[in-house]
């Protein structure tokens, strides 16, 4: 099945929980280097699916990575106790040791290196987890994911609790992060013209796959209607504007 | 008499530390109630090792185990909150344990008696606080990844479920460690107080563990001082050494 351009290869998804059917007949592709975003309205099953690709939850079907598969994953949202006394570099060393590895993925994630700046790395390190404002947060555990140099990344609405300005940021960082070699990169968003913008390829879903493509032609005035009922218009037409 | 002080000091010092460095982690992962709740397990394997002549923190040890598997399988296996399982467990366990204990062994078996702690006793401690500190500080990493999400840590393939069980076994331990000083019912204090009045100070992970040992330490010794100069219960004593330094430390947050 897998021809070695396939990162990853789904057949037949299903997904119950206590009888009730949350997925059904989910089969799909994604090559290398792919940027796939997974859109739908909420209880679509979105997150489900993705807890079903990390292997967090049982499943009928086949899922199969690649064998050179290495996965990074950005949680939605992550609620940390406010008063947890862990600091973004103890956080951080959970996965790498190494100083300098901790500085390069914090850069590239938007951390500056100048100590008078505000975002510098020096004072997010020093942290705790519990007070970081919601676009640092999601930044670190970005950072988090790209620690050990994954080939895959896993964003769980990346800008889930991000206001306005840190959504930029995110999704120009997502941007950057497609430019790398053998990266391969899987989105839940709600946003369309987000996924117009980034995303080559989409997946609808409302419980089962309601389309899949490219943004341009799999995402029509009847699939929208079919996922979020007839009151949604188009977004497309806002990129042509500008 | 000195010598056998500095023992009892020695060892109350042992089991401050490692229950307050166990304790860490399980304020964190909102678990506080179940070292409290297993504490009171051990009474009834206390009671049957009475009752046999055998040495009671190898009776609590067995009972403890028994149920820290009990509690993990079906947290593991089924829908019940593991707080109401361990509460299920707590009370059983303690009106068992009511009805089987000898009556003059009673107050000793909830309370703790530190002028019967012998040699044996002694290096029980010793062994079991090295076995808790060497295999918590292994597992710390996995387990302090699971406080901050257990999704994040299964998605590296961290087994959970194994380092909660080992985590369970550990805490089983400590208590078993500390009946014998603290008895079963205030055995639980000393493995969530020291941790909560470190929290209330400590700014990173490392400074956190280390304010709980020292802590726990602290109150061990100077509750057991406490309590032989005033020709006090040594149990309630180093309990309420605590308690008084985490009213400290919440003035100090207050700040």
């Amino acid at each position: 099945m897998s021809d070695g351009a396939n990162i990853l290869s789904v057949e037949n998804l299903k997904v119950e929980f206590d009888n009730h059917v949350i997925l059904n007949g989910i089969s799909f592709d994604i090559k290398r280097d792919d940027t796939l975003a997974i859109i739908g309205p909420n209880g679509a099953g979105k997150s489900v699916l993705f807890r079903a690709l990390l292997g967090l939850i049982p499943y009928f079907g086949k899922i199969t990575w690649a064998a050179d598969a290495k996965i990074g994953y950005v949680p939605q949202k992550l609620s940390v106790a406010k008063d947890l006394p862990l600091t973004v570099n103890e956080f951080l060393k959970f996965k790498e040791k190494s100083d300098q590895k901790i500085h390069e993925v914090l850069e590239e994630v938007g951390f500056q290196k100048e100590a008078n700046h505000v975002h510098n790395d020096a004072r997010v390190l020093k942290t705790r987890m519990g007070d970081l404002s919601g676009g640092e947060m999601q930044r670190v555990l970005i950072a988090y994911a790209l620690l050990n140099n994954p080939n895959i990344l896993l964003f769980d609405e990346p800008t889930a609790g991000v206001d306005v300005a840190g959504e930029e940021t995110i999704y120009s960082l997502i941007h950057k992060l497609q430019a790398k070699a053998d990266l391969t990169i899987i989105f839940i968003s709600h946003e369309l013209q987000v996924v117009n913008k980034y995303a080559n390829n989409v997946l609808c879903l409302n419980r089962e796959m309601v389309c899949f493509g490219p943004p341009q032609t799999a995402i029509d005035r009847e699939i929208l209607n079919k996922m979020y009922g007839e009151e949604v218009h188009l977004y497309k037409h806002h990129d042509h504007d500008h | 008499m000195t010598t056998n002080i500095l023992f009892l000091l020695f060892i109350g010092a042992m089991v401050g530390a490692v229950s307050a460095y166990l304790g860490s982690f399980m304020v964190l992962k909102r678990m506080s109630l179940v070292g409290d709740a297993l504490s009171h397990v051990a009474l009834p394997g206390i009671a049957i090792a009475l009752t046999f002549g055998i040495n009671p923190m190898i009776g609590a040890l067995t009972a403890l185990l028994i149920a820290t598997f009990g509690i993990w399988y079906l947290s593991e296996h089924s829908e019940v909150y593991p707080e109401a399982l361990v509460g299920v467990f707590f009370t059983a366990s303690l009106s068992l344990g009511l009805l089987l204990t000898p009556e003059p062994d009673l107050l000793e078996a909830l309370f703790g008696n530190i002028d019967k702690v012998t040699m044996f006793d002694g290096a029980f401690v010793i062994i079991g606080a090295i076995i808790i500190f060497v295999t918590t500080y292994a597992i710390s990493k996995n387990l302090l990844l699971g406080v901050v999400s257990e999704d994040l840590a299964k998605s590296q393939k961290i087994n959970i479920g194994k380092i909660n069980l080992i985590y369970l076994v550990l805490v089983a331990l400590v208590v078993a460690l500390g009946v014998k000083f603290l008895g079963t019912l205030l055995t639980g204090a000393m493995v969530i107080i020291p941790a909560v009045t470190a929290k209330n100070l400590a700014k990173s992970i490392q400074n956190y563990h280390l304010v709980s040992v020292i802590i726990g330490i602290i109150s061990s010794v100077a509750g057991i001082l406490i309590a032989k100069s005033f020709g006090i219960s040594s149990g309630p004593a180093v309990v309420l050494t605590a308690v008084t330094l985490f009213a400290f430390s919440y003035l100090f947050k207050l700040k």
